[in-house]
């Protein structure tokens, strides 16, 4: 960093300093404080150490004078002693033998009479970071978590885990957690409650994946016990800790409604927090726990409509900021919310640009019938505006409304005014826009192409503006009398054409308006060939000769594949699928909501193990077949880690090619899908004779063929289902490719049962459900959980089809209750798989 | 779990600098530096506050021209993040007097002492001014706050208005007076940021009042304090009734949209009496956020005109009438009008005999902008404008202009009518009688007018 001016000497206030020579200066002045017992000596000291530590600020490398401030740092200053912990802390790891020498007196420092230099001590001692000074870490941790002072509990609270990091088996030999977890329990300062809370997590979680004890002692920081505890005392903690009890609160499992409400009413007034961090981690518990609660759902959604509202005008620009991506998430699953407030969400002068772009997402997702055209005339008025970036976004939400609109009459005349405006930047977006709006409701393409064909191409800059107009003038050429003469001209100026998506698709509009109008373009399309075969970019080319060998081979082939008819676009392929949309709301108030991404895809693997699902899942097992075998001792942990979070698949276009994409792995070898067969107790030949699908194989091949042609739409007509489904007896379905569905597949059916109160109590362990739902042919590919609480994951098989259907399902053994998620390869049928499946969960203990 | 936590001055250099994991890669203060800086060149856009590259998030907030930012690799709450973040600068500002570059680098040493204590290994610990008195031992270095701009809601009073003390809103929590003893005072400001826009006919189209309540206490021995509102406030409004309460300019009651608190306050008699109890924690804290969409008498009628004369001429009329009672006078007030994009000259005529009155034509952002020192209340003033063009204009110049966007600070004036009737100490002795401000403003968040 460039420092801004050369500090004197011994500035009082020491500003950026520069240099090397100023580092072998300080160290020579330090050297000679050292030993000096001078009166103002300490004042001397103050003023070397803040040069030290602005450079250390500034990014200037002071590690050199590492032995000089240890030989300072022996003073009963404590502003002095207080930079010199900071100077360590810093820079201990790059001279662990010279950190040596501080232990000393940070170890005497933690007996001292004052708890606040106890506390500092403790807490630079636990931040040096270095492994082989751990030996002198316990003793004072230990002793800290006893001392009287709650500052003391607190630092060395926190300290347990900084030493976990250090050195994992120091802290876990030492008995760390239990104190914390004993501390936790019973200390009378809610911030030494509060750190043991967190450092139980983090060295729980990080532990979890080596060891079933720390995945129960995970599940006892959910359980019911800890859970209320926590938020009785909810008004002691800090807000910061209070986020973090809520956090927890989200997570737990209530075993009834009563403790639903019970917890609802005890957090009420947190709705009413000045801090929006405090009402976002309240929301979140509020929706996590009403989830199988329709109308209660219902009720949360408008009880925190007022506060959220609050909270985008009330805070920071910064903080409007992250509760619009929050407001944005709800109004997704519940558009209707917020439908009379959009005047909310209009923007205002002074709102960032960032403000304003969540603004105008949020208007387009709450647009319907009711508001639509207030909201459209608001965006209009930004269409002119002059932030141009802004009138962009307008004009692009003008158009996605009209797509997603049932009064696009309205909208479209609109759009049409745009283009009035003569502006080239508005003109270009709108052109965008008309043709995607035309790709959806071809319907409109008379009154569109009357304004588009008035356009003269020469004013348009924007690449992708004159691609559209391109586009729609070899679309719609045979409505556009001069299409074929504007065709030519653009061809004639091939040369100074820039970009090669305009001219690709000047290739292909010439060769559209050649099959409609022949005559008019033959000489057009000679040219463009002629141009395109000529042309210096690869696509280009490419595609040139294509069209020309397309041509030579047979006209008529040319025809269909070039011109062939459409089906109107129902939903773009940039559509959010649903699960993503659900993986998000299950991370609400995080950043998944500001990135609009599940956390998976922007956390790297090496962190990934603290998240949300792992720590619900780490208790699970592969179920298999034979438990005694040995199998179920080697917990396939991998897997466990990864159900439902698979990176493997981007998932971008899992609405349109979850077909495809299933189909093909079903053909996968089962000797071909690596560790996972080992666990599926089956060999391949038992797969073999299981499986008489061969003709559905085929049948399911043809079919992806056509969706990759994009001919086969999503729902394509299924069979009429038969009235009662049967199950095939034997499926086979490997964890692998259970995950994978899972994440690609929407979810069908979401449904809560009961089970018999003879089933609830004879369910002890997961291994007695399993073998019931054998019997009914439902196969169970993973469990976990401790009473009452067991989470499994099911699959059935259509009996003599490849469609499959996976069951989410996690059974309260004390309210006798189940939730079910179902997803099903063929979705028509998930409610008759549901039925049987809950026929079979609800036998189960009677027979 | 916060990483990292720094400090950036405009220019990227590092202010304060602390690393309480050691987990992201050497050089996160410059890349998100540069990510900031050159978020969107091309379309000149602010980079949104959180943002991730390469695993690290970045979560920044902008106070007094400086990047306040911490990094982490976990997938945490953004909004708590944020507020933290706001938070430290306040309590910054609580123990410096006040927040600029210049006093934060004068204070960095002061600064760490606090970071050290109010995160620990990325877990905030505590925010509370009061409670992290006892772990500071430096003393804050004051600057002189007189020659820097103002900064927060707070800074407004310092201009114009005799009536306050001038030193009060910079004074450290910790810092002594130059006379050796602290004076016992306590400030209550109610400050209203309101957004209109009127339709091109003068139509409001949209009002909004976002207000809050701030206190800033110097009062020794934590005494309880009673802030009394309005008697018939109303919260809430019962869905389907959105748009009937019309009557308020005429002295009804005033209805707020929703409230929050500060975790200090009491609220069991608010339900019967309006009345917050509340012990208030040293330095400056929100105790009451509130929203109000209730129709209200917005303080300026703007009225702007743009006409064709002669063919590449125009002639602009801009008219703001004050629509607030005479002994209140408006402050700093700028309005701005965005021209035509072929504009080549504006000339300025201003009415006869104003004072305090500068025009300017921004030729880079085709803008005009009328700059008032004040308007009183009950007064109308007028601007008129001619530009000259460089082509011929389409024909529709009112969609080419526009719209006025104005700017302004009323002291003493509050557009919602809520009010502090009383604010009540608990007495300690019969001669403990501490100073109390009860101020209000008005602020003009965004204030349109449409052509």
């Amino acid at each position: 960093m460039a420092p801004t001016a050369p500090s004197p000497a011994k500035s009082a206030s020491p500003s950026q300093p520069s240099g090397k020579s100023e580092v072998s200066d300080l160290k020579q002045q330090l050297r000679q404080l050292a030993g000096s017992r001078a009166p103002d000596a300490d004042d001397q000291r103050r003023d070397v150490f803040k040069r030290v530590i602005s450079c250390m600020t500034a990014g200037i490398d002071v590690s050199a004078a590492f032995g000089e401030m240890v030989l300072c740092s022996a003073t009963s200053d404590v502003v002095l002693k207080k930079m010199c912990y900071l100077y360590v802390g810093v820079h201990a790891r790059a001279h662990p033998d010279l950190a040596l020498l501080t232990i000393n007196f940070l170890q005497r420092d933690c007996r001292d009479q004052d708890p606040t230099i106890r506390g500092l001590a403790l807490r630079s001692l636990c931040s040096l970071r270095v492994p082989n000074l751990v030996e002198y870490l316990v003793a004072p941790l230990t002793t800290g978590l006893k001392d009287p002072s709650a500052y003391v509990r607190m630092v060395a609270s926190v300290g347990a885990a900084k030493l976990y990091h250090i050195s994992t088996t120091t802290c876990l030999d030492a008995d760390l957690p239990a104190a914390l977890k004993a501390l936790m329990l019973s200390d009378s300062d809610a911030q030494v409650v509060a750190n043991c809370l967190h450092s139980l997590l983090e060295i729980w979680t990080l532990e979890a994946a080596n060891s079933e004890a720390a995945a129960r002692e995970i599940e006892t920081l959910y359980s019911k016990p800890v859970v209320f505890y926590l938020l009785n005392r909810i008004k002691e903690f800090s807000e910061w800790a209070q986020c973090h009890v809520l956090e927890l609160a989200s997570k737990f499992l209530p075993s009834d409604n009563n403790e639903i409400f019970d917890i609802m009413n005890l957090l009420e007034d947190r709705l009413q927090h000045a801090n929006g961090a405090v009402v976002l981690a309240t929301i979140k518990v509020f929706l996590h726990l009403t989830m199988s609660m329709t109308d209660v759902h219902q009720q949360v959604y408008e009880r925190i409509k007022a506060p959220l509202l609050t909270l985008v005008g009330a805070g920071s620009p910064e903080q409007s900021y992250s509760v619009l991506c929050h407001l944005h998430l709800l109004v997704m699953r519940a558009p209707m919310l917020f439908s009379s407030d959009y005047k909310s969400f209009y923007c205002q002068f002074s709102d960032p640009s960032y403000v304003k772009k969540l603004k105008l997402e949020m208007l387009t997702a709450i647009a319907n019938e009711s508001n639509t055209y207030e909201i459209v005339t608001e965006l209009c008025e930004y269409a002119g505006n002059v932030d141009v970036p802004i009138a962009r976004e307008s004009i692009r939400a003008v158009g996605k409304i009209a797509l997603q609109q049932y009064d696009v009459n309205a909208i479209v005349d609109r759009l049409l005014q745009f283009l009035e405006m003569d502006k080239d930047y508005v003109t270009a977006e709108t052109l965008v826009l008309v043709k995607d709006l035309l790709r959806k409701y071809p319907q409109w393409s008379h009154d569109c192409i009357a304004v588009v064909g008035n356009i003269s191409s020469q004013n348009i800059q924007e690449p992708k503006g004159k691609a559209a107009l391109i586009w729609m003038l070899g679309e719609y050429s045979q409505d556009m009398h001069d299409a074929p003469y504007i065709l030519e001209s653009l061809v004639d100026n091939w040369d100074e054409e820039q970009s090669p998506e305009v001219r690709l698709h000047l290739l292909t509009a010439v060769m559209k308006c050649f099959f409609k109008r022949p005559p008019e373009t033959q000489k057009a399309l000679g040219a463009t060939l002629a141009a395109g075969l000529a042309d210096t970019h690869q696509d280009v080319h490419d595609r040139a000769l294509f069209y020309y060998r397309l041509l030579q081979h047979d006209p008529a082939v040319a025809e269909r594949v070039v011109n062939p008819p459409k089906q109107a676009v129902s939903v773009f392929a940039d559509t959010q699928s649903s699960e993503i949309k659900d993986r998000i709301f299950d991370e609400f108030n995080s950043l998944s909501v500001v990135y609009q991404k599940p956390s998976y895809m922007f956390t790297d693997k090496e962190h990934r193990g603290t998240f949300e699902y792992s720590e619900d899942l780490t208790n699970l097992t592969v179920g298999v077949e034979a438990p005694e075998t040995v199998i179920s001792a080697q917990r396939y942990q991998e897997n466990d880690n990864d159900l439902l979070l698979s990176t493997s698949d981007k998932e971008d276009n899992v609405t349109r090619a979850s077909n495809g994409s299933s189909t093909s792995t079903y053909n996968a070898p089962p000797d071909l899908t690596g560790p996972s067969s080992l666990l599926s107790s089956q060999t391949p030949t038992e797969t073999a004779l299981i499986n008489p699908g061969g003709p559905t194989y085929s049948a399911q091949t043809n079919f992806s063929l056509d969706d990759l042609l994009g001919l086969g739409v999503p729902d394509t007509p299924a069979p009429p289902s038969p009235p009662a489904l049967t199950l095939n007896s034997k499926p086979v379905l490997d964890p692998g490719t259970f995950q994978k569905k899972w994440g690609q597949l929407a979810l069908s059916l979401s449904q809560e049962c009961s089970l018999s109160p003879q089933g609830a109590a004879s369910l002890m362990n997961p291994q007695s459900l399993i073998r019931h739902m054998q019997s009914n042919y439902i196969q169970c590919i993973a469990s976990g959980g401790q009473p009452p609480n067991y989470k499994f994951f099911f699959y059935g098989q259509k009996d003599g089809a490849t469609a499959f259907y996976l069951v989410e399902c996690i059974v309260n053994t004390a309210s006798a209750k189940a939730q079910l998620k179902i997803k099903a390869d063929d979705g028509t049928t998930a409610q008759s798989f549901s039925t049987l499946f809950q026929s079979a969960l609800s036998k189960f203990g009677l027979s | 779990m916060i990483s990292q936590f720094f400090v950036l001055s405009q220019r990227g250099d590092h202010i304060v600098f602390r690393d309480y994991r050691g987990e992201v890669p050497k050089g996160s203060a410059e890349i998100f530096f540069r990510k900031v800086k050159f978020w969107n060149e091309d379309e000149a856009e602010e980079a949104p506050p959180v943002f991730n590259i390469d695993g690290v998030n970045y979560i920044h907030v902008k106070v007094a021209g400086l990047y306040f930012v911490v990094t982490t690799m976990v997938n945490i709450s953004p909004s708590l993040l944020l507020e933290l973040l706001q938070r430290i600068a306040r309590v910054t500002k609580d123990y410096l007097g006040v927040l600029n570059e210049d006093s934060l680098r004068k204070n960095f040493i002061l600064v760490y002492e606090l970071l050290d204590e109010v995160i620990d290994f990325g877990y905030p610990q505590t925010t509370s001014t009061e409670a992290l008195k006892s772990y500071i031992f430096n003393e804050p270095i004051m600057v002189d706050a007189g020659r820097m701009p103002p900064l927060g809601p707070a800074a407004m009073f310092m201009q114009g208005s005799k009536r306050m003390p001038g030193t009060a809103v910079t004074k450290s929590v910790v810092a002594n007076e130059p006379g050796g003893k602290k004076r016992e005072e306590i400030f209550v400001d109610i400050i209203e940021k309101i957004s209109v826009t009127f339709s091109s006919s003068g139509y409001i189209l949209t009002s909004e009042i976002d207000g809050t309540i701030q206190m800033k206490s110097y009062l020794s021995g934590n005494p309880e304090i009673r802030l009394a509102l309005n008697e018939d406030l109303g919260i809430g409004r019962s869905g389907s009734s959105t748009h009937d309460y019309r009557s308020s300019s005429g002295g009804g009651s005033v209805v707020l949209d929703d409230c929050n608190f500060h975790e200090s306050v009491q609220l069991d008699s608010f339900d019967i009496d309006r009345t917050l109890h509340l012990i208030p924690p040293d330095g400056e804290f929100p105790v009451m956020n509130y929203r109000m969409t209730q129709e209200f008498k917005p303080p300026f009628r703007v009225t702007a005109l743009i006409e064709e004369a002669g063919p590449s001429r125009a002639e602009v009329l801009l008219k703001i009438r004050a629509d607030f009672s005479a002994n209140v006078t408006a402050n700093t007030i700028t309005v701005q009008m965005p021209v035509p994009s072929y504009t080549m000259r504006a000339s300025f005529e201003l009415e006869a005999g104003a004072v305090g009155q500068t025009t300017d034509f921004k030729e880079g952002s085709r803008r005009l902008e009328w700059n008032l020192k004040k308007i009183v209340g009950g007064s109308e003033h007028t601007l008129r404008a001619k530009l000259t063009f460089s082509q011929e204009s389409h024909g529709n110049l009112t969609k080419e202009a526009g719209p006025v966007n104005m700017n302004f600070t009323i002291p003493m004036y509050n557009a919602s009518k809520l009010q502090v009737r009383y604010l009540q100490i608990s007495k300690k002795s019969k001669t403990y009688n501490p100073y109390r401000w009860v101020r209000y403003v008005t602020q003009a968040n965004s204030y349109v007018a449409r052509l």
